[in-house]
């Protein structure tokens, strides 16, 4: 098992929420530590376009 | 005849249930006949096209425009909706003035939270799987709750995935509990050292909610996401969970709730559970007796899972008596898909014909003779539109069309609550039998997928259901053997 799984599964989970805010305010109830993205479609909303940036790592 | 009209807002975006929530909201407006808020994904295009929400206007927005479609009866009605959607999106709630400061991106948000280890991406589909390849190259795991992902993109994120040594739970991963902490829709259940991995999140909620109810305890519910085990994909989630499952020191065993895999991929699958050596309780919802590792077991029905996981035999308490009827026939309206699964296959078990929107193997499609049972969940009722489990009215006009039905002996039903469900899907459930308010409907039989731990209470729920007369069966496979019952086939 890689270092990154082990670390999830021995917890505490650490959260980056991108999307549905609701997930965000459900966690923080419970405690978890979250940061919410503030997220909007990236490369103009072109999801080819997009996927290629993240592909080139922007 | 009926006049559509479109407002684009270039570059703004909300999320889908923040639009969602306002589409209702104009839709329920005097004289609209639909409406919706959408970002302008190639996606939602189709969507709002098939709706005939989409005019010339409408047809500029790009993926990161908000593309507001109204079909009304006159011009001064959907102008009015309009101006009424124009000002929800203004509405000073709605931009967040006021909120804590929030990273524009990913590699902001990590350097706010070091030590970060996972991200729960829920953005529109045609985007999820860049941000995923954002996270997992930044070091964390990905729970990808979004659907609409192309399965190739998803099979190289995968491959990507294992390469660096990180987890991707889904897309269209709607559950997972780990190391405690309930993500999306789940639920509040002790800690314990049965581990499961799931490609159905229902299926993962009521295995987990009746291992709790029963005095055991979770260590990890990893979501992989309703594809993992199919062929394209190849089980690369489902394999790396068993694996990490296997050396987790916090589990003992291994419970696999999945729709049956691909021939291939069940091989490697239960290699991998030999190879890990722990007690291990496989459920392939509908599939057929296979041939196992010394250390596997296979069971046939969610409960029987939970059961077999925690080495219990189980118990299957007696119908209630219930009103008699000269019908025959079963209607199962459903939330949850793999509970829909599990109450097919229970009366399939039975003898009975069955027929469904979301047929298991040897389950006829919709049309024909038999008892339908709909998952209203399914792609086609909830493109556009909220899940059933996160809004039930969606399935108000099922329940009602149901309720008046004197051709019925029952309405199978379930009730699933949870972080992500609805506030109060018991409440509104009584609200529809009440307002129906007749004793020659068919009987109601229901279960509720929960724990007392979560935020609607379970037992709460179950109180208000028994007190409107609905039979509350102890699991979904309980209340199918309770419908069952009810055509005196039990």
């Amino acid at each position: 098992m890689s270092d990154a799984i082990k670390d999830l599964l021995a917890g505490p989970v650490k959260v980056v929420n991108i999307g549905l805010e609701g997930f965000e305010a459900e966690l923080s109830a419970q405690d978890v530590e979250v940061v919410q993205v503030d997220w909007s479609p990236p490369a103009g909303g072109d999801p080819k376009l997009a996927d290629l940036l993240s592909k080139l790592g922007a | 005849m009926a006049h559509v009209l479109n407002e684009v807002r270039r570059g703004f975006y909300l999320d889908s249930v923040a639009l969602m929530r306002m589409s209702r909201a104009i839709a329920g407006m005097d004289g609209v006949e639909e409406a919706a808020l959408m970002m302008g994904t190639p996606a939602n295009h189709e969507i709002m096209a098939d709706a005939r929400l989409l005019a010339d206007a409408g047809k500029t927005a790009g993926g990161g425009d908000l593309l507001i479609g109204i079909r009304a009866t006159s011009q001064p009605v959907a102008e009015a909706a309009l101006a009424e959607a124009t000002a929800l999106l203004d509405a000073p709630a709605t931009r967040g003035d006021g909120a804590a400061y929030r990273p524009k991106s990913l590699r902001a948000a990590v350097g706010m939270l070091p030590g970060a280890n996972l991200a729960l991406i829920s953005v529109p589909g045609d985007f999820a799987v860049a941000e995923a390849r954002k996270a997992i190259r930044r070091g964390l795991n990905a729970m990808i709750f979004s659907d609409n992902v192309d399965i190739e993109a998803e099979a190289a994120l995968k491959a990507e995935a294992r390469e660096l040594g990180r987890l991707v739970m889904g897309p269209d991963c709607g559950t997972a509990i780990i190391a405690g902490t309930p993500l999306a829709f789940a639920n509040v259940v002790p800690r314990g050292s049965i581990g499961m991995i799931g490609a159905s999140g229902t299926g993962l909620q009521e295995v987990t909610c009746l291992v709790a109810q029963h005095g055991g305890g979770i260590s990890h519910a990893i979501g992989v996401g309703g594809r993992d085990l199919k062929a394209e994909v190849g089980g690369i989630s489902t394999l790396m969970a068993i694996e990490a499952l296997a050396a987790d020191p916090g589990t003992d065993s291994i419970v696999l709730i999945a729709k049956p895999p691909a021939g291939d991929v069940a091989k490697a699958v239960l290699e991998a559970l030999e190879i890990g050596g722990k007690p291990a309780v496989i459920c392939f919802m509908g599939a057929a007796e296979m041939e196992l590792p010394e250390n596997v077991r296979q069971c046939f029905s969610l409960k029987n899972t939970a059961f077999a996981a925690l080495g219990e035999k189980p118990t299957t308490p007696a119908p209630p008596s219930m009103q008699a009827s000269d019908s025959e026939e079963i209607l199962g309206l459903f939330a949850g898909g793999t509970l829909c699964a599990e109450a097919q296959v229970i009366l399939r078990d039975a003898g009975q014909t069955v027929r469904s929107n979301a047929p298991v193997t040897g389950i006829s499609t919709q049309d024909g003779d038999g008892h339908l049972m709909l998952d209203l969940g399914d792609d086609d009722y909830t493109r556009g539109r909220p899940h059933p489990m996160i809004d039930p009215t969606v399935r108000n006009d099922a329940f009602i069309d149901a309720l008046a039905r004197t051709d019925l002996a029952a309405i199978l039903c379930d009730v699933v609550i949870g972080y992500g469900a609805h506030g109060d899907p018991a409440g509104h459930l009584v609200a529809l039998v009440s307002a129906h308010g007749t004793d020659t409907s068919p009987v109601l039989i229901t279960s509720v997928c929960g724990t007392d731990g979560d935020p609607q209470g379970r037992a709460g729920q179950i109180a208000k259901l028994e007190e409107a007369g609905i039979h509350v069966a102890p699991s979904n496979a309980d209340a199918a053997k309770w419908a069952l019952a009810a055509i005196g086939a039990g």
